[in-house]
């Protein structure tokens, strides 16, 4: 690759930047307060699971109830306490990150998640449920008006919607190479999202997003009774809140896939494109996505 | 070759810039929270919230939805005993000890006939079982089988002043003694949740005498809202036009300590 990028630095061309227009300004001003609000409701999430680190299948789920999943802290044989995540029957020492955690003195404190990982800090569920609930009306809010604008100005359907031509399986095969190798589009192939780009924002969009809405409505005990259809839908109340807490899992995995890709793209471009809408591609390298040029 | 190091190595710059700033940034953002979390005016605009899922899930048909009902095959094999094991105070003792037959609920406060009410007179008044999930706030279910007398029967016997607007449970425990004196356990419902024909003052639990953990002799049981509104150890109900003169003003032990009054969610 650094022997392609040097041949081709061989004819060095005078580097010509132009700025497109990437993102709408609802785009980006949706983009911004749902970054808020996700963080937020994951973080004030984690405060609320303190209070009951465990999770079910079915209709109920208790103390003498078998769970799925589990974070917290026993003794182990020499009797000295560790802080453990179970899933179902397997079990890892997390002494120090989960289950078990430094408080504020510093001293190992029983607790699921540290402190740097909740809002508040300190222990309070009904602070944590405040949080939560304020910012999950907000996100609501922001996600029907991001669909609204979405829906009319087309960017759901121009940018967001893989083509046809870009769900061929070479396009997505080499679309993986071409992420392998952290090659990123330049020129007009920069103009648009690539395949892996659009699935990965669409399942969030129209996948995750909306169930970690739906899960969380069932955990209300109101909206059950509004909605006993949507329970069934999940299997039950606990099974509904260990998929609310799986999916704020792959959630956090986007994020991470998310912000890695920004940095290595360029983060200042990237991130200016999502403050002021313009994008800047170079005109120094060919006008054909790279994907297309290897085929 | 060298204009490329040379960019690389200022990309690797810029990225530990961006690095440092974004922990920067996020290391303010978390002690934000956490000062934002402390100030009482923020916690009171958090909690607004709590007045919109109100009204809209009133609005989208709060008085009529009932809660789900189960069968006796999907009852918890071991339903949690939480909050309150057992009051500690010697007049709940001398009542659990004669079998609560001197126990009397009391029901005043805006109503026409304040009542006395005698544990055989809930069991001669009409029955309604029902076999429902209980949700703690916590965040775990447990199913169980509740039987007791609606209270809007009871409610209808006494008849409300036309003032009434809640019902305010009363309760045996002392829960906590705070500095301010508080701690009494209490609750309180509006009159939608009052009158709703889920709402129940249940004194059997899975067809037994409702045991001293679970509340004897009384308890509420309120289906569309989360476990602390099912108030144990009721000893009176009084029919009130606001709450703000009970505990912290809050309408309940919980509310009073930073949790939703409606606990519909």
């Amino acid at each position: 690759m650094t022997l392609l990028a040097a041949a081709q630095s061989k004819t060095p061309a005078p580097s010509r930047w132009m700025l497109v227009h990437r993102h709408a300004l609802a785009t980006r001003i949706t983009h911004w307060i749902n970054a808020l609000c996700v963080t937020v409701l994951l973080m004030s999430g984690l405060q609320i699971f303190l209070a009951h680190p465990a999770l079910y299948l079915g209709q109920f789920g208790a103390d003498s109830d078998r769970p799925v999943f589990e974070i917290g802290a026993e003794a182990n044989q020499a009797g000295a306490q560790r802080g453990f995540v179970r899933l179902g029957s397997a079990a890892i020492d997390t002494t120090g990150v989960l289950g078990l955690v430094p408080n504020a003195d510093g001293d190992l404190t029983e607790r699921a998640f540290p402190r740097w990982a909740t809002i508040p800090g300190w222990r309070s569920l009904a602070l944590g449920r405040r949080w939560h609930f304020f910012f999950a009306w907000l996100f609501v809010a922001n996600l029907a008006a991001y669909y609204l604008f979405g829906l009319i100005n087309g960017h759901l359907r121009r940018d967001l919607a893989p083509t046809r031509e870009q769900l061929r399986p070479r396009a997505i095969l080499a679309d993986i190479v071409d992420h392998l190798r952290l090659r990123f589009p330049k020129g007009e192939a920069a103009r648009r999202y690539n395949p892996l780009q659009k699935l990965a924002y669409v399942g969030v969009v129209v996948a995750l997003l909306p169930v970690m809405i739906l899960t969380g409505l069932t955990m209300s005990p109101g909206m059950d009774a509004l909605l006993p259809w949507l329970v069934d839908l999940f299997g039950g109340r606990q099974s509904a809140r260990t998929l609310h807490f799986m999916t704020a899992g792959l959630l956090v995995l986007f994020v991470i896939v998310h912000l890695t890709m920004v940095l290595l793209a360029g983060p200042i471009n990237g991130v200016r494109a999502m403050i002021t809408g313009k994008l800047a591609i170079s005109e120094e390298d060919d006008h054909e996505p790279h994907s297309a040029r290897k085929a | 070759m060298s204009r490329i190091l040379l960019a690389r190595r200022k990309t690797l710059g810029r990225r530990q810039f961006l690095g440092l700033g974004a922990a920067g940034l996020g290391a303010a953002l978390l002690g934000g929270c956490d000062r934002l979390s402390e100030a009482p005016s923020f916690q009171e605009l958090l909690g607004s919230a709590e007045g919109l899922t109100y009204r809209v899930q009133r609005l989208l048909g709060g008085r009529r939805t009932l809660a789900r009902e189960f069968s006796a095959a999907d009852l918890s094999p071991d339903f949690k005993v939480n909050g309150t094991h057992a009051p500690d105070t010697p007049a709940y003792a001398a009542l659990r000890e004669s079998g609560f037959a001197d126990w009397r609920l009391r029901v005043d406060g805006l109503v026409v006939r304040p009542l006395d009410v005698s544990l055989a007179d809930l069991a001669a008044m009409p029955q309604k079982t029902q076999i429902t999930r209980h949700d703690c706030v916590e965040g775990w279910s447990a199913i169980g089988k509740w039987q007791g007398v609606p209270l809007a029967d009871v409610l209808n016997r006494a008849g409300l002043q036309p003032a009434a607007r809640f019902a305010v449970f009363h309760c045996a425990d002392m829960y906590e003694r705070a500095a301010d004196g508080t701690g009494q356990y209490y609750e309180s419902i509006d009159l939608i949740d009052a009158f709703h024909p889920q709402t129940i003052l249940a004194h059997r639990f899975n067809d037994e005498s409702l045991s001293v953990g679970h509340g004897a002799p009384l308890r509420l049981r309120v289906e569309r809202q989360l476990g602390y509104k099912q108030a144990k150890y009721v000893m009176r109900i009084e029919m009130t036009d606001r709450l703000d003169r009970l505990g912290r003003g809050k309408g309940g032990f919980w509310p009073d300590r930073g949790y939703e009054w409606y606990a519909g969610i």
